[in-house]
């Protein structure tokens, strides 16, 4: 089928280095020595490092064919739901490399970067007014650390209460990481089957909230991209009991302008800047996941924080309660420099549009493909939206071959089997980034696709079959994984 | 996926809600999970196994499963004290695939065998199946 960018093409194949290498090639000339040579202590020197010998061509070819194996959000449309892989503008990039940001040692004196911790002050206050929050730490590295920032604080806050408390409340529509942070902390996460409707019940919350629970871990939009409309009631049965209230701030990119997190409730909240503030995602990193908190948990943040006096800028004194440092210096600096920039190029009215077109977008993928595949729970949606594979059951076509098929027309394939509430789960998101024109095409591929299930099941168990590796065997690679090349 | 009427469903052994299996041996009650809940989970890449000597109640969580899909929890049909818990697991979790009834996870000496009796015969079970 030709619907969709997916083609075939040539595809080089390219060996490892080690294999490539060969002795006494190199990729410059290095000036005969003009001093005299001296001896050295043998109890310095052994066998040297394993590397191959190799031209400049040699490792400009190799790092070319492999990018060209690669997919990207620079390549095509990488709906992966709940990771909210947005285009990432190169102006980032552009001021984020500038030798002015990018050569600053983290260790000069406050008075000699008084421009890096600006940068970092101003996004502090943006990231406390786009989240409704009074004070923000951008130390943690990624979701999940902010996350445990956030466990860290709700423990520090009871302790300052004198009491601590052993339970957290989980509803199963929250990220998979919010369990793991709890249980890091000490805490045992309470499980919550969400409700009929896909979202928190309020009885369920009443009946579950006591005085040994430390608070509630929510998503909002949870994951199953549906808006938690109890949330303001929730947090008033949670906070009449002692309790605290975490925003995990992951799905952001569907209410930003939107939704007040301080009026809804939410005590802590953490935010991911490789989401919703469009730095790159990276090869597994660097992230940041940035943690936000109303004025009465500031004192328990992670220190320091960037102050300022009215002339001058600087890293706060340690503050007694902090929970202490969450990352070594500045954080992860360049991706606060490029959610700087993000935020500053587009202005609060664009953000307000980011999030109406990232639910916009969702939702005229849902209501489009609601006849085709099957919808988890036909309401308005946010950021994304679950389907399933439970029409293709006839055909024994599952979510896993939908997904890989989805390959071989272009696309990064959804998340899929997630979350785990929806079983065979194939979960869309498909940003702002993508025009009308895009998001069309992609729902002609599904429509495409749904129709193969039926009539050629073999093309969907086949695929991929367009890429240097086709299916791969999944089961086996878990099983007897394979990690020395 | 396999429809509700290829499922292997012994008579002889009882199940829980959450899918495991329960079978009486002597003084012990030997458990696994049902046909149903490995044909849902997938191909089981991993298993985390509970110590030998452990104690859990009914209902508890007394380990995981990882399949090609997601992670899930298994629950203890009948409390009681593990005595005993199926090795070939570790380096083999396809066993489980294979036949999850040849393919045990754990041996536990209950508590109170009545819970056994509470547990779900194949007709129940099926009925539930069919419900979801």
């Amino acid at each position: 089928m030709n619907i969709g960018p997916g083609r075939s093409g040539l595809i080089m194949d390219e060996p490892l280095l080690w294999e490539k290498g060969r002795a006494g090639r190199n990729g410059m000339s290095i000036p005969e020595s003009d001093v005299p040579s001296a001896a050295i202590d043998g109890r310095l020197c052994g066998a040297g490092p394993d590397f191959p010998d190799l031209s400049e061509i040699d490792v400009v070819r190799h790092y070319t064919r492999l990018s060209l194996w690669n997919f990207g959000v620079d390549t095509g449309m990488y709906p992966l739901g709940s990771c909210t892989m947005k285009y990432n503008p190169k102006i980032n990039e552009k001021h984020a490399g500038a030798p002015e940001i990018a050569a600053a040692h983290p260790m000069l004196d406050d008075e000699y970067c008084q421009g890096t911790l600006k940068i970092i002050y101003d996004l502090q206050n943006y990231l406390a007014e786009i989240t409704g929050l009074d004070a923000v730490s951008v130390q943690p590295a990624a979701g999940a650390h902010g996350e445990l920032a956030g466990m860290l604080i709700f423990e520090a806050y009871h302790q300052s209460r004198g009491r601590k408390r052993t339970k957290i409340l989980m509803p199963d529509t929250a990220h998979g990481t919010n369990p793991a942070s709890a249980a890091l902390c000490g805490y045992t996460p309470v499980p919550i089957k969400s409700g009929a409707r896909g979202i928190l019940e309020v009885g369920q919350i009443r009946d579950l909230m006591d005085e040994e629970t430390a608070g509630i871990m929510v998503t909002n939009p949870n994951t199953l991209g549906l808006f938690e409309e109890n949330i303001r009631e929730i947090a008033d049965i949670v906070h009449a009991k002692g309790g605290l209230v975490y925003g995990d701030g992951a799905n952001m990119n569907a209410v930003m302008g939107i939704a007040d997190m301080k009026k809804c409730g939410v005590d802590v909240l953490h935010l991911n800047l490789h989401k919703t503030f469009s730095t790159p995602h990276g090869g597994g990193g660097p992230g940041a996941g940035p943690v936000c908190v109303t004025e009465e948990l500031a004192r328990f943040l992670p220190s320091p924080r960037v102050e300022f006096d009215g002339t001058a800028y600087r890293l706060e004194k340690e503050r007694p309660e902090s929970v202490g440092r969450m990352h070594c210096f500045h954080g992860n600096f360049g991706v606060l420099v490029k959610a700087l920039c993000y935020i500053l190029t587009m202005g609060a009215e664009n953000l307000k549009k980011v999030s109406q077109r990232a639910v916009l977008n969702a939702s005229y993928i849902k209501q489009r493909l609601k006849g085709h595949l099957h919808l988890a729970y036909d309401r308005p949606c946010m950021h994304e939206a679950v389907f399933s594979d439970r029409k293709q059951q006839e055909f024994k076509v599952t979510t896993l071959d939908i997904a890989k098929r989805l390959m071989d027309c272009g696309y990064h394939p959804p998340t899929i089997y997630f979350p785990l509430v929806v079983p065979g789960a194939i979960m869309i998101e498909p940003t702002e980034s993508e025009c009308l024109e895009d998001l069309d095409t992609f729902i002609d591929v599904v429509k495409q696709i749904v129709r193969e299930a039926e009539t050629e099941p073999e093309l969907l168990k086949r695929a991929p079959t367009r890429f240097k590796v086709k299916r791969l065997d999944e089961t086996a690679a878990a099983r007897r994984p394979c990690l020395c090349g | 996926m396999k429809e509700i009427k290829d499922l292997n469903l012994p008579d002889e052994i009882r199940y829980s809600k959450d899918h495991e299996w329960a079978k009486v041996d002597g003084d012990i009650v030997r458990v696994g999970i049902s046909d149903y809940a490995q044909d849902a989970l997938g191909d089981i890449v991993f298993v985390e196994l509970p110590e030998v000597g452990a104690v859990f109640k009914a209902g508890e969580e007394f380990g995981t499963l990882e399949s090609v899909k997601a992670v899930s929890e298994l629950y203890l049909p009948v409390g009681g004290e593990i005595v005993a818990v199926n090795m070939e697991l570790e380096d083999s979790p396809e066993l489980i695939n294979d036949n999850p009834y040849t393919g045990w996870i754990i041996e536990v000496k209950p508590g109170d065998i009545g819970e056994f009796d509470q547990l779900l015969d194949r007709h129940a079970y099926l009925e539930l199946l069919k419900a979801e």
